[in-house]
């Protein structure tokens, strides 16, 4: 018999994300995979899944689910209020969660994506060996609803030891030259790091499109199809730059003048409309 | 032709490259060749370039020392795509083309085209082979929604949509063929590489 989980209330958009899928990119296969990966890793880790496991990825909290079995659970990412039942429980810790009592995530106070891991992993069909949801291309399971019912895969074993290492440090946006900056009309590195930049509301899975004073372009034909990396600070013929995000199109026609480092991805996810960018220069 | 120095290397980030190149043609024989012969997460082909993304520096720049820009790539599968053609951009394309409608299907299916690059949708491939001359523009409002196996048009690429999908191509027909199953392998019936004719379905 396997262990279902149950989703109660879903909150904005809460997605099933695993690693994503990588190496299919020729075939015009957005990666996909959670935003904030770090804290994605991490939730797995502490409940004893392996990082390739599948969770739950939850926009602006509001998620309740339950499960008909007892398992452990971690929730990581944007700090939210958390409830077992009637009982507040921490985050960032392996939490026992008994058969039919529902895990409730409150609103977080600040950051935007949430984790969820439950032992032994999501078990909803995999699609080109990812079970991550693709909010562009529609790969993978659609967004969860409320009523759900969602496989839920045996544990490995027990979770690992106390094990919570610090979060990764908050800071701007490294930025790396782009492949087409001589497109823009002045540094493109420079500009955005000078420039005043804030989380505009239409920002998604897709991008964190920027919200300040337009790049002026240096040149405004049309560039031939290339293939985009992730990171990708892409400039459209507006001027209003959007930093290229795991469910992102393979190929662009629009020129790439910066590329923010991989490793500084994580905090785009937890960037809200409205709060402020800041970029610096990668040495 | 092109000499030693076939490709500009372009630094895209910290993990990855971007290759320029002629053409169409000499990414994707690029991209077959770096497909084989690196450990890397992509190699995207585009229309003049080829991306590699997380390949090792050194091996990267081994298997380009070894690329002979001179020798053809092997000649991918032959697909043959049935066409209803009766799509509402018919009319305008044989405008464009100063020809009858008669004669764009004739000379939509005499083409010899390759899968260049994929992009758009999972799937969707840009078909080359159509003559510069016989380019034709986007439409200048896209439609909001084309079905599946649409087959359009847009400056010198032809292609057939995988899934229902907004799109500003010019339609000439319409196939019954499954171009994106997640299941089959490789999904993408016309993957880069891919030979394919058009033909008439009566």
């Amino acid at each position: 018999m396997t262990t279902t989980l149950t989703v109660l209330a879903t909150g904005a958009l809460a997605t099933v994300q695993d690693l994503g899928r990588p190496g299919h990119a020729h075939l015009g296969v957005p990666r996909s995979g959670a935003l904030d990966a770090p804290a994605h890793a991490l939730a797995q880790r502490l409940v004893g899944n392996a990082l390739g496991a599948a969770g739950l990825e939850v926009l602006l909290g509001g998620l309740e689910v339950r499960l008909d079995e007892d398992r452990w659970v971690a929730v990581t990412g944007a700090e939210v209020p958390l409830r077992v039942g009637d009982r507040a429980v921490p985050t960032g810790r392996a939490v026992r969660l008994p058969a039919h009592t529902p895990l409730t995530l409150g609103t977080p106070l600040r950051g935007c994506r949430t984790y969820l891991a439950v032992s032994g992993g999501l078990l909803v069909d995999p699609v080109l060996g990812s079970r991550s949801a693709d909010t562009l291309s529609g790969l993978g399971p659609d967004p969860v609803r409320t009523g759900d019912r969602l496989p839920v895969g045996v544990p490995a074993g027990e979770p690992a030891a106390v094990e919570v290492p610090a979060p990764p440090a908050d800071g701007p946006l490294r930025l790396h030259r782009g492949p087409r900056a001589d497109w823009c009309d002045g540094d493109a590195v420079d500009l955005l790091v000078r420039g005043a930049w804030s989380c505009a509301p239409d920002s998604d899975r897709v991008g964190l499109r920027l919200v300040g004073d337009p790049l002026p372009r240096a040149r405004t034909d049309e560039l031939a199809s290339e293939g985009v990396v992730l990171g990708a600070v892409q400039l459209p013929p507006d001027g209003r730059p959007v930093v290229f995000l795991a469910d992102h199109p393979t190929t662009g026609g629009y020129p790439v003048v910066a590329v923010v480092d991989p490793a500084d991805l994580w905090r785009c996810a937890q960037l809200r409309p409205g709060d402020p960018v800041r970029f610096t220069r990668a040495r | 032709m092109t000499g030693p120095a076939a490709y500009h290397p372009v630094a895209c980030g910290p993990s990855a490259l971007l290759l320029e190149v002629a053409d169409a043609v000499t990414a994707l024989a690029l991209a077959e060749h770096l497909r084989v012969t690196v450990d890397a997460t992509d190699v995207v082909p585009g229309a003049r370039t080829v991306l590699v993304d997380g390949a090792a520096p050194a091996a990267l720049g081994a298997a380009l020392s070894r690329w002979d820009p001179a020798v053809d790539p092997p000649d991918g599968p032959l697909v043959e795509v049935p066409v209803v053609y009766d799509g509402a951009d018919l009319a305008s394309v044989a405008e464009l083309w100063g020809c009858t409608t008669r004669e764009v299907v004739e000379r939509h299916t005499s083409l010899a085209l390759v899968s260049a690059f994929c992009g758009f949708a999972p799937g969707f491939a840009y078909l080359s082979g159509l003559p510069e001359e016989w380019a034709v523009p986007r439409l200048d409002s896209p439609r909001t929604r084309v079905p599946a196996g649409s087959v359009a048009l847009a400056g010198t690429w032809s292609a057939v949509y995988p899934t229902a999908s907004p799109g500003g191509w010019r339609l000439l027909g319409r196939t019954d063929l499954t171009l994106w199953d997640h299941r089959r392998t490789p999904p993408a019936l016309l993957a880069p590489g891919t030979r394919v004719v058009f033909r008439e379905a009566r």
